[in-house]
């Protein structure tokens, strides 16, 4: 029998369920995350209008630039201000 | 204080001393491990050594050697037969007829291949990464493919043999720390950097470099999340200067970018298998690259040095001619420039510069760095003529500062571009510092290479980074 050691990080199980998806809107207050990709602020404009149609409270936030990860205090805001977050990834 | 003898009965100068030893043990209690055959020295009261546990922990090279322990202690010892340290290590003189030197025979430690076997037979719990069993009828190879280690070749079995053995190429501890690997920010110490190191088909003695490509890779500025995680062709490219490089047999002259080499090949491999595996940063996953670029596989070489009139780039870095450094850069594929006609640096720097205007775009500046690689038909250009890697540099980054009016968008009929309100500038295309030059490739074609940067270069995405190989890591 062959033993060989592990070379990943072992933290983490196979699979990785994600986050079970929020029954309804009600109450929750929306998170739109620009990433500062260009057209960015096109999607989340139409995401702002489509939530505001249906009554659902939003708040926008900006990353500094797409390339690096949110900074802390930004990803803080979020989490104190908001209860989901949606977030524009693409061109 | 106690004394101890390692023999075995194959050693000519073992079976000369024989009446030494009888001697030995019955005047001055020596305890006596024999390597081969626990009935020899016959008659004697013999420790069995054959599974050699004794002679590996007290690092036996030769026997016979004679050893005074105080306390448990190595005090001092005799190696071969020498009178004098004979003498030094019982403490008395010795009745002993004969010359006073004969050599002795090599330990069985040292038969070829054994301190690997004893080094995974003893020192295997030194390492603390989870241990896998395969199953007896999987194949080892095929099983490394499904665990999804792979990035897509074949990986050497990481078995605790091979790993303790690439753990002897560097003078570190296996549970030191280098960084913290993205996307996961798993922490990757030595042993996790070794067992990629295997698979990757490294000899240990291409760790040092490995370890600070990697301590390079996770510093903040080099940006190994973002570059991981863009849309844009880039990965890390790694290149490596000073001695450690001719050390460890890198090609820096032909084909210095493509295939061949192991160093090369396996170091810029290691590298990505640790972002892979330790990071857990995979193309699907985390990497969202549209294209990538196939020195993704691996992107590593060696500046040619030895062979150049020009100053390297570790020494423009700042960094001592005799200094080994690594410099990481997130860089796309290659991008060759024929020029077989340039007699002169003014034609040759215009050929360059018209092949750097479209790194990313045309019309894009200040935005993608980029690395020209000069070879030695092209450097011999400059040569001639006398200029500096520094005067080339400036002369081409002159011929590189355009006119904003033709670079904004809409410019040439052409929506990409640079806002209008550049329009009445000078635009240099490289941010200050995102130019360098290498001297590298084969004797013989006037070609040079242009390797272009992430569009995301600099303060807002990424900056290359040098680091010095600590010397004290480095075997020899």
């Amino acid at each position: 029998m062959t033993i060989i050691l592990d070379p990943t990080s072992e933290s983490a199980p196979e699979f990785r369920a994600p986050l079970p998806r929020p029954a309804s809107l009600d109450d929750m207050t929306v998170g739109l995350l620009d990433i500062s990709k260009p057209r960015g602020d096109v999607f989340i404009d139409r995401l702002e209008d489509l939530l505001g149609q249906r009554g659902v409270a939003t708040k926008r936030y900006k990353k500094p630039t797409f390339a690096r990860v949110a900074p802390i205090e930004l990803k803080q805001q979020i989490v104190t201000e908001c209860d989901l977050v949606i977030e524009s990834l693409a061109d | 204080m106690g004394l101890t003898l390692v023999v075995k009965e194959e050693c000519a100068t073992c079976q000369w001393l024989l009446p030494l030893f009888e001697k030995l043990q019955a005047e001055h209690n020596v305890s006596i491990y024999s390597q081969d055959n626990p009935d020899f020295p016959q008659g004697l009261d013999v420790l069995d050594d054959r599974e050699l546990a004794y002679s590996w922990r007290m690092n036996i090279e030769i026997v016979p050697t004679l050893i005074a322990t105080h306390d448990g202690a190595d005090e001092r010892r005799a190696v071969g037969w020498v009178r004098s340290e004979w003498e030094a290590v019982i403490g008395a003189s010795l009745d002993f007829d004969g010359p006073d030197f004969r050599p002795g025979c090599g330990s069985l430690t040292q038969d070829p291949g054994m301190p690997e076997k004893l080094a995974a037979r003893y020192d295997a719990d030194k390492l603390k990464s989870r241990k896998l069993s395969l199953g007896n009828e999987e194949d080892e190879i095929e099983a490394c493919f499904e665990r999804g280690w792979s990035d897509g070749l074949p990986l050497v079995p990481p078995t605790e043999q091979r790993v303790l053995q690439m753990l002897t190429g560097i003078k570190r501890s296996p549970d030191e720390v280098i960084g913290m690997v993205p996307p996961d920010l798993a922490e990757c110490n030595i042993e996790k950097a070794a067992i990629n190191a295997v698979m990757a088909g490294c000899k240990p003695e291409y760790m040092p470099v490995l370890v600070t490509a990697i301590e390079a890779a996770l510093q903040d500025e080099f940006c190994m999340h973002g570059l991981l995680a863009t849309t844009y062709f880039s990965g890390p490219m790694i290149l490596v200067n000073g001695p450690i490089s001719r050390a460890i047999g890198m090609n820096a002259r032909g084909n210095v970018l493509g295939q061949g080499n192991r160093a090369n090949a396996t170091i810029g491999r290691a590298l990505q298998l640790v972002i892979r595996n330790v990071g857990g940063g995979k193309p699907g996953g985390v990497d969202r690259s549209v294209f990538g670029n196939p020195g993704k596989y691996t992107f590593c070489f060696a500046e040619d040095e030895t062979n150049s009139c020009w100053e390297s780039l570790a020494v423009e870095k700042g960094f001592p001619k005799d200094a080994s450094t690594v410099t990481l850069f997130a860089a796309d594929g290659m991008q060759g420039i024929v020029d077989q006609r340039s007699r002169s640096p003014e034609s040759l720097s215009k050929t360059y510069a018209a092949a750097l205007r479209v790194v990313g775009h045309p019309k894009m500046a200040m935005a993608a760095d980029a690395f020209l690689i000069i070879s030695p038909e092209h450097e011999r250009v400059f040569k001639l003529a006398g200029w500096s890697k520094q005067q080339v540099k400036t002369h081409i980054l002159e011929l590189l500062t355009i006119k904003g009016e033709s670079l904004i968008t809409g410019a040439g009929g052409i929506a990409e571009g640079i806002p209008e309100v550049f329009a009445d500038s000078d635009i240099p295309k490289f941010r200050d510092g995102g130019f360098n030059i290498v001297r590298a490739g084969g004797s013989a074609g006037m070609f040079s290479a242009v390797i272009a940067g992430w569009g995301a270069s600099g303060q807002m995405g990424s900056v290359p980074v040098t680091r010095q190989i600590p010397a004290e890591t480095i075997l020899g």
